[in-house]
Protein backbone atom coordinates (compact mmCIF):
# COMPACT_ATOMS: atom_id res chain seq x y z
CA UNK A 1 0.00 0.00 0.00
CA UNK A 2 0.81 3.25 -0.84
CA UNK A 3 1.80 6.01 1.61
CA UNK A 4 -0.94 8.26 0.62
CA UNK A 5 -3.37 4.97 0.48
CA UNK A 6 -2.36 4.19 4.45
CA UNK A 7 -2.31 7.55 5.75
CA UNK A 8 -5.99 7.33 4.34
CA UNK A 9 -6.63 4.54 6.17
CA UNK A 10 -4.99 5.28 9.22
CA UNK A 11 -7.25 8.98 9.89
CA UNK A 12 -10.18 7.56 9.04
CA UNK A 13 -9.80 4.27 11.15
CA UNK A 14 -8.97 6.99 13.75
CA UNK A 15 -11.91 9.46 13.13
CA UNK A 16 -14.01 6.14 13.16
CA UNK A 17 -13.30 5.24 16.96
CA UNK A 18 -13.53 8.74 18.04
CA UNK A 19 -16.98 9.30 16.29
CA UNK A 20 -17.93 6.22 18.41
CA UNK A 21 -17.30 7.52 21.47
CA UNK A 22 -16.37 11.36 20.65
CA UNK A 23 -14.53 11.17 24.01
CA UNK A 24 -11.89 13.40 22.76
CA UNK A 25 -13.74 15.92 21.15
CA UNK A 26 -15.75 16.46 24.04
CA UNK A 27 -13.46 16.33 26.62
CA UNK A 28 -11.20 19.09 24.93
CA UNK A 29 -14.26 21.74 23.90
CA UNK A 30 -15.15 21.71 27.70
CA UNK A 31 -11.56 21.83 28.72
CA UNK A 32 -10.84 24.97 25.98
CA UNK A 33 -14.09 26.24 26.98
CA UNK A 34 -13.71 26.54 30.92
CA UNK A 35 -10.02 27.39 30.31
CA UNK A 36 -11.40 30.41 28.28
CA UNK A 37 -13.74 31.31 31.07
CA UNK A 38 -11.08 31.00 34.23
CA UNK A 39 -8.80 33.57 32.24
CA UNK A 40 -11.39 36.44 32.65
CA UNK A 41 -11.06 35.81 36.76
CA UNK A 42 -7.46 36.97 36.06
CA UNK A 43 -7.99 40.10 34.67
CA UNK A 44 -11.46 42.49 33.92
CA UNK A 45 -11.75 41.77 30.48
CA UNK A 46 -12.34 45.51 28.95
CA UNK A 47 -12.36 46.06 25.31
CA UNK A 48 -8.77 47.50 25.89
CA UNK A 49 -7.01 44.76 28.21
CA UNK A 50 -9.11 41.82 26.05
CA UNK A 51 -7.20 43.15 22.99
CA UNK A 52 -4.18 43.13 24.56
CA UNK A 53 -4.59 39.72 26.32
CA UNK A 54 -6.81 37.62 24.52
CA UNK A 55 -4.72 36.36 21.83
CA UNK A 56 -2.26 34.97 24.35
CA UNK A 57 -4.89 33.27 26.38
CA UNK A 58 -6.64 31.83 23.42
CA UNK A 59 -3.24 30.13 22.58
CA UNK A 60 -2.62 29.20 26.40
CA UNK A 61 -6.36 27.45 26.40
CA UNK A 62 -5.33 25.67 22.86
CA UNK A 63 -1.82 24.77 23.50
CA UNK A 64 -3.09 23.13 27.02
CA UNK A 65 -5.58 21.21 25.28
CA UNK A 66 -3.82 20.30 22.75
CA UNK A 67 -1.17 18.63 25.45
CA UNK A 68 -3.68 17.13 26.76
CA UNK A 69 -5.66 15.14 23.96
CA UNK A 70 -3.08 13.73 21.98
CA UNK A 71 -2.18 11.37 25.12
CA UNK A 72 -5.02 9.29 24.98
CA UNK A 73 -4.99 8.44 21.09
CA UNK A 74 -2.10 5.92 21.57
CA UNK A 75 -3.07 5.20 25.09
CA UNK A 76 -5.90 3.71 23.46
CA UNK A 77 -3.80 1.52 21.09
CA UNK A 78 -1.67 0.46 23.33
CA UNK A 79 -4.88 -0.41 26.04
CA UNK A 80 -6.41 -2.61 23.23
CA UNK A 81 -3.24 -3.68 21.71
CA UNK A 82 -3.54 -2.71 18.81
CA UNK A 83 -0.41 -0.97 18.71
CA UNK A 84 1.38 -4.17 17.80
CA UNK A 85 -1.18 -4.82 15.33
CA UNK A 86 -0.32 -1.33 13.18
CA UNK A 87 3.53 -2.06 13.98
CA UNK A 88 2.93 -5.33 12.01
CA UNK A 89 0.88 -4.00 9.42
CA UNK A 90 3.08 -3.50 6.17
CA UNK A 91 2.73 0.06 5.98
CA UNK A 92 5.26 2.50 5.99
CA UNK A 93 5.61 4.11 10.02
CA UNK A 94 5.80 7.16 8.33
CA UNK A 95 1.46 6.89 7.08
CA UNK A 96 0.89 5.72 10.93
CA UNK A 97 2.36 9.23 11.68
CA UNK A 98 0.92 11.48 9.51
CA UNK A 99 -2.39 9.47 10.20
CA UNK A 100 -2.59 10.04 14.13
CA UNK A 101 -0.87 13.47 13.45
CA UNK A 102 -3.65 14.57 10.73
CA UNK A 103 -6.90 13.42 13.08
CA UNK A 104 -5.52 15.15 15.85
CA UNK A 105 -5.15 18.18 13.66
CA UNK A 106 -8.77 17.68 12.58
CA UNK A 107 -9.76 17.41 16.47
CA UNK A 108 -8.05 20.20 17.66
CA UNK A 109 -9.39 22.64 14.90
CA UNK A 110 -12.94 21.33 15.68
CA UNK A 111 -12.07 22.53 19.05
CA UNK A 112 -10.78 25.71 17.64
CA UNK A 113 -14.14 26.42 15.41
CA UNK A 114 -16.30 25.71 18.18
CA UNK A 115 -13.90 27.95 20.59
CA UNK A 116 -13.98 31.00 18.32
CA UNK A 117 -17.28 32.29 17.96
CA UNK A 118 -17.58 31.88 22.36
CA UNK A 119 -13.97 33.70 22.85
CA UNK A 120 -14.75 36.59 20.08
CA UNK A 121 -17.85 36.74 22.47
CA UNK A 122 -16.85 36.48 25.53
CA UNK A 123 -13.92 38.69 25.30
CA UNK A 124 -15.39 41.25 22.35
CA UNK A 125 -13.14 41.08 19.49
CA UNK A 126 -14.47 41.58 16.44
CA UNK A 127 -13.24 38.17 14.77
CA UNK A 128 -15.19 38.35 11.30
CA UNK A 129 -13.87 40.54 9.15
CA UNK A 130 -9.95 38.85 10.07
CA UNK A 131 -11.49 35.47 10.08
CA UNK A 132 -9.74 33.94 7.06
CA UNK A 133 -6.40 35.26 8.08
CA UNK A 134 -6.83 33.74 11.77
CA UNK A 135 -7.90 30.44 10.30
CA UNK A 136 -4.52 30.24 8.47
CA UNK A 137 -2.59 31.23 11.75
CA UNK A 138 -4.57 28.38 13.72
CA UNK A 139 -4.12 26.34 11.05
CA UNK A 140 -0.21 26.30 11.01
CA UNK A 141 0.36 26.94 14.78
CA UNK A 142 -1.85 23.65 15.24
CA UNK A 143 0.16 22.33 12.63
CA UNK A 144 3.26 22.75 14.63
CA UNK A 145 1.14 21.54 17.93
CA UNK A 146 0.33 18.02 16.70
CA UNK A 147 3.59 17.36 14.58
CA UNK A 148 5.41 17.51 17.60
CA UNK A 149 2.58 16.42 19.96
CA UNK A 150 2.27 13.04 18.08
CA UNK A 151 5.96 11.66 18.58
CA UNK A 152 5.90 13.27 22.12
CA UNK A 153 2.88 10.65 22.75
CA UNK A 154 4.38 7.81 20.54
CA UNK A 155 7.28 8.34 23.55
CA UNK A 156 5.16 9.13 26.36
CA UNK A 157 3.43 5.77 25.60
CA UNK A 158 6.35 4.13 26.93
CA UNK A 159 6.70 5.90 29.72
CA UNK A 160 4.86 5.94 33.30
CA UNK A 161 2.90 8.64 34.47
CA UNK A 162 2.90 9.21 30.72
CA UNK A 163 -0.57 11.81 31.07
CA UNK A 164 1.40 14.00 33.33
CA UNK A 165 4.36 13.31 30.99
CA UNK A 166 3.25 14.62 28.09
CA UNK A 167 2.62 18.55 28.96
CA UNK A 168 5.91 18.87 30.78
CA UNK A 169 7.72 17.74 27.41
CA UNK A 170 6.10 19.51 25.01
CA UNK A 171 5.43 22.56 26.14
CA UNK A 172 8.63 23.90 26.81
CA UNK A 173 9.12 23.11 23.21
CA UNK A 174 6.25 24.91 21.54
CA UNK A 175 7.45 28.21 23.18
CA UNK A 176 8.57 29.39 19.64
CA UNK A 177 4.71 28.56 18.48
CA UNK A 178 3.28 30.58 21.42
CA UNK A 179 5.10 33.79 20.78
CA UNK A 180 4.66 33.28 16.96
CA UNK A 181 0.74 32.54 16.77
CA UNK A 182 -0.01 35.26 19.70
CA UNK A 183 1.89 37.34 17.76
CA UNK A 184 0.19 37.05 14.35
CA UNK A 185 -3.03 36.86 16.58
CA UNK A 186 -2.61 40.03 18.04
CA UNK A 187 -1.98 41.76 14.61
CA UNK A 188 -5.14 40.52 13.73
CA UNK A 189 -6.91 41.96 16.30
CA UNK A 190 -5.58 44.92 16.70
CA UNK A 191 -7.41 48.30 16.28
CA UNK A 192 -6.04 48.81 12.77
CA UNK A 193 -5.65 44.35 11.47
CA UNK A 194 -1.92 43.73 9.74
CA UNK A 195 -0.73 40.58 8.79
CA UNK A 196 2.23 39.44 10.45
CA UNK A 197 4.21 38.17 7.81
CA UNK A 198 7.62 37.06 9.78
CA UNK A 199 5.31 35.45 12.22
CA UNK A 200 3.96 33.55 9.35
CA UNK A 201 6.93 32.53 7.66
CA UNK A 202 8.53 31.89 11.32
CA UNK A 203 5.63 29.21 12.06
CA UNK A 204 6.03 28.13 8.85
CA UNK A 205 9.63 27.56 8.79
CA UNK A 206 8.88 25.25 12.67
CA UNK A 207 6.18 23.48 10.84
CA UNK A 208 8.68 21.95 7.92
CA UNK A 209 11.71 21.55 10.48
CA UNK A 210 9.57 19.35 12.79
CA UNK A 211 7.44 17.79 10.29
CA UNK A 212 10.79 16.46 8.87
CA UNK A 213 12.24 15.64 11.75
CA UNK A 214 9.33 13.70 12.93
CA UNK A 215 9.21 11.64 9.73
CA UNK A 216 12.71 10.42 9.90
CA UNK A 217 12.68 9.99 13.80
CA UNK A 218 9.66 8.21 14.18
CA UNK A 219 10.15 5.36 12.98
CA UNK A 220 12.48 4.45 16.11
CA UNK A 221 9.68 4.91 18.28
CA UNK A 222 7.64 2.33 16.93
CA UNK A 223 10.05 -0.75 17.05
CA UNK A 224 9.41 -3.41 19.48
CA UNK B 1 42.92 -4.01 36.38
CA UNK B 2 45.41 -1.31 37.11
CA UNK B 3 44.20 0.08 40.16
CA UNK B 4 46.32 1.63 41.50
CA UNK B 5 47.49 3.25 38.32
CA UNK B 6 43.99 4.33 37.60
CA UNK B 7 43.13 5.74 40.54
CA UNK B 8 46.32 7.94 40.57
CA UNK B 9 45.55 9.24 37.08
CA UNK B 10 42.07 10.00 38.83
CA UNK B 11 43.84 12.23 41.13
CA UNK B 12 46.24 13.95 39.80
CA UNK B 13 43.42 14.93 36.89
CA UNK B 14 40.95 16.10 39.77
CA UNK B 15 44.16 18.11 41.35
CA UNK B 16 45.07 19.23 37.80
CA UNK B 17 41.23 21.04 37.14
CA UNK B 18 41.25 22.14 40.78
CA UNK B 19 44.68 23.81 40.20
CA UNK B 20 43.30 25.57 36.75
CA UNK B 21 40.31 26.51 39.17
CA UNK B 22 42.14 28.79 41.31
CA UNK B 23 44.18 30.05 38.69
CA UNK B 24 41.23 31.43 36.97
CA UNK B 25 39.23 32.53 40.41
CA UNK B 26 42.91 33.94 40.88
CA UNK B 27 43.08 35.84 37.17
CA UNK B 28 39.19 37.17 37.57
CA UNK B 29 39.85 38.45 41.12
CA UNK B 30 43.62 39.83 40.83
CA UNK B 31 44.22 40.40 37.24
CA UNK B 32 41.32 41.47 35.28
CA UNK B 33 40.56 45.34 34.90
CA UNK B 34 37.43 46.93 37.05
CA UNK B 35 34.92 47.89 34.37
CA UNK B 36 34.34 51.47 34.74
CA UNK B 37 30.53 51.50 35.12
CA UNK B 38 29.62 48.39 36.70
CA UNK B 39 32.55 48.09 39.31
CA UNK B 40 33.58 44.90 41.10
CA UNK B 41 30.03 43.02 40.55
CA UNK B 42 31.32 43.05 36.99
CA UNK B 43 33.71 40.20 37.47
CA UNK B 44 30.78 37.78 37.85
CA UNK B 45 30.90 37.67 33.87
CA UNK B 46 34.16 35.17 33.52
CA UNK B 47 32.28 32.63 35.52
CA UNK B 48 29.22 33.48 34.33
CA UNK B 49 29.77 33.57 30.49
CA UNK B 50 32.26 30.43 30.52
CA UNK B 51 29.31 28.66 32.15
CA UNK B 52 26.92 29.71 29.64
CA UNK B 53 29.43 28.25 26.35
CA UNK B 54 30.83 25.38 28.37
CA UNK B 55 26.85 24.11 29.19
CA UNK B 56 26.39 24.44 25.47
CA UNK B 57 29.01 22.22 24.45
CA UNK B 58 27.01 19.75 27.04
CA UNK B 59 24.19 19.61 25.49
CA UNK B 60 25.57 19.78 21.84
CA UNK B 61 27.55 16.39 23.38
CA UNK B 62 24.20 15.30 23.73
CA UNK B 63 22.97 16.11 20.57
CA UNK B 64 25.76 14.17 19.19
CA UNK B 65 25.43 10.90 21.24
CA UNK B 66 21.84 10.61 20.77
CA UNK B 67 22.17 10.77 17.17
CA UNK B 68 25.01 8.54 17.51
CA UNK B 69 22.57 6.23 19.22
CA UNK B 70 20.01 6.10 16.81
CA UNK B 71 22.45 5.19 14.01
CA UNK B 72 24.67 2.37 15.63
CA UNK B 73 22.62 1.20 18.76
CA UNK B 74 25.67 0.88 21.20
CA UNK B 75 24.34 1.81 24.66
CA UNK B 76 27.59 4.21 25.33
CA UNK B 77 26.21 6.92 23.48
CA UNK B 78 23.42 6.57 25.44
CA UNK B 79 25.28 6.90 28.77
CA UNK B 80 27.07 9.56 27.21
CA UNK B 81 24.51 11.09 26.16
CA UNK B 82 22.71 10.98 30.14
CA UNK B 83 26.12 12.01 31.26
CA UNK B 84 26.47 14.91 28.96
CA UNK B 85 22.89 16.31 30.24
CA UNK B 86 23.40 15.87 33.63
CA UNK B 87 26.73 17.56 33.79
CA UNK B 88 25.21 20.24 31.66
CA UNK B 89 22.38 20.87 33.85
CA UNK B 90 24.86 21.78 36.11
CA UNK B 91 26.57 23.96 34.16
CA UNK B 92 23.39 26.02 33.00
CA UNK B 93 22.31 26.14 36.49
CA UNK B 94 25.22 28.08 37.37
CA UNK B 95 24.32 30.90 34.41
CA UNK B 96 20.59 31.20 35.85
CA UNK B 97 22.02 31.85 39.15
CA UNK B 98 25.19 33.84 38.45
CA UNK B 99 22.50 35.90 36.13
CA UNK B 100 20.28 37.54 38.40
CA UNK B 101 23.29 37.71 41.07
CA UNK B 102 24.69 40.06 38.12
CA UNK B 103 21.79 41.79 37.27
CA UNK B 104 20.01 42.78 40.22
CA UNK B 105 22.69 45.47 41.11
CA UNK B 106 23.40 46.43 37.60
CA UNK B 107 19.94 46.20 36.42
CA UNK B 108 17.68 46.89 39.46
CA UNK B 109 16.29 43.91 38.72
CA UNK B 110 16.83 40.06 39.12
CA UNK B 111 14.87 39.00 36.39
CA UNK B 112 13.93 40.60 32.63
CA UNK B 113 11.94 38.43 29.93
CA UNK B 114 14.80 38.97 27.62
CA UNK B 115 15.99 37.05 24.63
CA UNK B 116 18.95 35.19 25.98
CA UNK B 117 17.74 34.76 29.59
CA UNK B 118 14.48 33.26 28.44
CA UNK B 119 16.08 30.83 25.84
CA UNK B 120 18.49 29.77 28.46
CA UNK B 121 15.42 29.32 31.24
CA UNK B 122 13.54 26.87 28.43
CA UNK B 123 16.51 25.45 27.61
CA UNK B 124 17.44 24.50 31.38
CA UNK B 125 13.30 23.29 31.23
CA UNK B 126 14.19 20.69 28.11
CA UNK B 127 16.97 19.18 29.33
CA UNK B 128 15.26 18.83 32.59
CA UNK B 129 12.32 17.13 30.53
CA UNK B 130 15.06 15.06 29.11
CA UNK B 131 16.13 13.40 32.67
CA UNK B 132 13.00 13.35 33.85
CA UNK B 133 11.65 11.12 30.68
CA UNK B 134 15.07 8.95 31.11
CA UNK B 135 13.73 8.13 34.92
CA UNK B 136 10.09 7.48 33.89
CA UNK B 137 11.07 4.93 31.03
CA UNK B 138 12.16 1.07 33.09
CA UNK B 139 13.49 -0.85 29.56
CA UNK B 140 17.04 0.46 29.25
CA UNK B 141 16.25 -0.26 25.37
CA UNK B 142 13.53 2.33 25.21
CA UNK B 143 14.63 4.60 27.55
CA UNK B 144 17.83 5.09 24.97
CA UNK B 145 15.73 5.38 22.03
CA UNK B 146 12.91 7.76 23.64
CA UNK B 147 15.10 10.20 25.10
CA UNK B 148 17.56 10.10 22.01
CA UNK B 149 14.07 11.30 19.54
CA UNK B 150 13.48 13.70 22.85
CA UNK B 151 17.15 14.93 22.90
CA UNK B 152 17.32 15.59 19.24
CA UNK B 153 13.95 17.58 19.25
CA UNK B 154 15.38 19.90 22.03
CA UNK B 155 18.62 20.57 20.46
CA UNK B 156 16.40 21.83 17.11
CA UNK B 157 14.36 24.31 19.68
CA UNK B 158 17.47 25.76 21.01
CA UNK B 159 17.75 27.99 18.05
CA UNK B 160 14.59 28.54 17.23
CA UNK B 161 13.31 29.56 20.64
CA UNK B 162 16.28 32.27 20.56
CA UNK B 163 15.40 33.78 17.58
CA UNK B 164 11.50 33.76 18.41
CA UNK B 165 12.23 35.73 21.55
CA UNK B 166 14.46 37.65 20.36
CA UNK B 167 12.31 38.64 17.50
CA UNK B 168 9.30 39.50 19.52
CA UNK B 169 9.85 40.25 22.88
CA UNK B 170 13.19 42.06 22.77
CA UNK B 171 14.19 44.40 25.15
CA UNK B 172 17.80 43.27 26.13
CA UNK B 173 21.14 44.58 26.05
CA UNK B 174 23.38 44.61 22.83
CA UNK B 175 25.40 41.51 23.07
CA UNK B 176 28.87 42.61 23.76
CA UNK B 177 30.61 40.05 22.18
CA UNK B 178 30.67 39.22 18.69
CA UNK B 179 27.91 42.24 18.69
CA UNK B 180 27.67 45.03 16.19
CA UNK B 181 29.58 48.01 15.63
CA UNK B 182 31.41 49.99 19.14
CA UNK B 183 30.77 46.51 20.95
CA UNK B 184 33.93 44.77 22.13
CA UNK B 185 35.83 43.44 25.08
CA UNK B 186 39.18 44.68 26.74
CA UNK B 187 42.23 42.16 25.88
CA UNK B 188 43.33 41.60 29.23
CA UNK B 189 39.16 40.63 29.93
CA UNK B 190 39.41 38.38 26.84
CA UNK B 191 42.77 36.57 28.31
CA UNK B 192 40.91 36.49 31.32
CA UNK B 193 37.61 35.10 30.02
CA UNK B 194 39.80 32.13 27.95
CA UNK B 195 41.29 31.15 30.94
CA UNK B 196 38.26 30.63 32.83
CA UNK B 197 36.83 29.32 30.16
CA UNK B 198 39.42 26.68 29.94
CA UNK B 199 38.79 25.71 33.76
CA UNK B 200 35.38 25.84 32.83
CA UNK B 201 35.54 22.98 30.48
CA UNK B 202 38.03 21.01 32.17
CA UNK B 203 35.72 20.38 34.87
CA UNK B 204 33.13 19.48 32.21
CA UNK B 205 35.23 17.03 31.24
CA UNK B 206 36.29 15.64 34.61
CA UNK B 207 32.86 15.78 35.67
CA UNK B 208 31.65 13.99 31.99
CA UNK B 209 33.87 11.45 33.13
CA UNK B 210 33.17 10.38 36.54
CA UNK B 211 29.49 10.53 35.37
CA UNK B 212 29.76 8.30 32.24
CA UNK B 213 32.14 5.83 34.18
CA UNK B 214 29.29 5.53 36.71
CA UNK B 215 26.36 5.05 34.06
CA UNK B 216 28.74 2.66 32.53
CA UNK B 217 28.83 0.29 35.84
CA UNK B 218 24.43 0.91 36.36
CA UNK B 219 24.19 -0.62 32.98
CA UNK B 220 26.39 -3.73 34.22
CA UNK B 221 24.94 -3.67 37.16
CA UNK B 222 21.06 -3.81 35.50
CA UNK B 223 22.70 -6.37 33.10
CA UNK B 224 23.99 -8.69 36.08
CA UNK B 225 20.63 -7.72 37.77
CA UNK B 226 18.55 -9.36 34.68
CA UNK B 227 20.64 -12.07 34.16
CA UNK B 228 20.24 -13.13 38.02
CA UNK B 229 16.35 -12.44 37.47
CA UNK B 230 16.71 -10.21 39.93
CA UNK B 231 14.06 -6.72 39.80
CA UNK B 232 16.04 -4.11 37.62
CA UNK B 233 17.10 -1.32 40.26
CA UNK B 234 15.35 1.72 40.08
CA UNK B 235 16.60 4.73 38.53
CA UNK B 236 17.01 8.25 39.64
Amino acid sequence: MGIGAATYWILAKELRTELRTRELLHTTVVFVLLVVVLFSFTFEPTREESRRYGPGLLWLALLFAGSLMLQPAFIREQNNDTLSALRLAPIASLAIFLGKALASFVFLTVAELFLLPIFAALYGVAILPVLGEILVVLALGTLGMVTTGTVFAAIGVQARMRELLLPLLLLPLLVPVLIASVSATASLLALEPSMDWTAMKFLIGFDVIYLAASALLFEFLLED
Amino acid sequence: MHRNGSFRFELSGTLAVAALMGVAGYAVFFLAPTERTMGEIQRIFYFHVASAWTAFLAFFIVFVANLNYLMRRRPVWDQLAVAAAEVGIAFCTVVLLTGPIWAKPVWGIWWTWDARLTSTFVLWLLYVGYLLLRSLVEDPGRRAVTSAVFGIFAFLDVPIVYMSIRWWRTQHPEPVIAGGEGSGLDPTMWRVLLVCLMAMVALLVLLLRQRFRLEQLRGKLEELRLHIGAKPTPRF
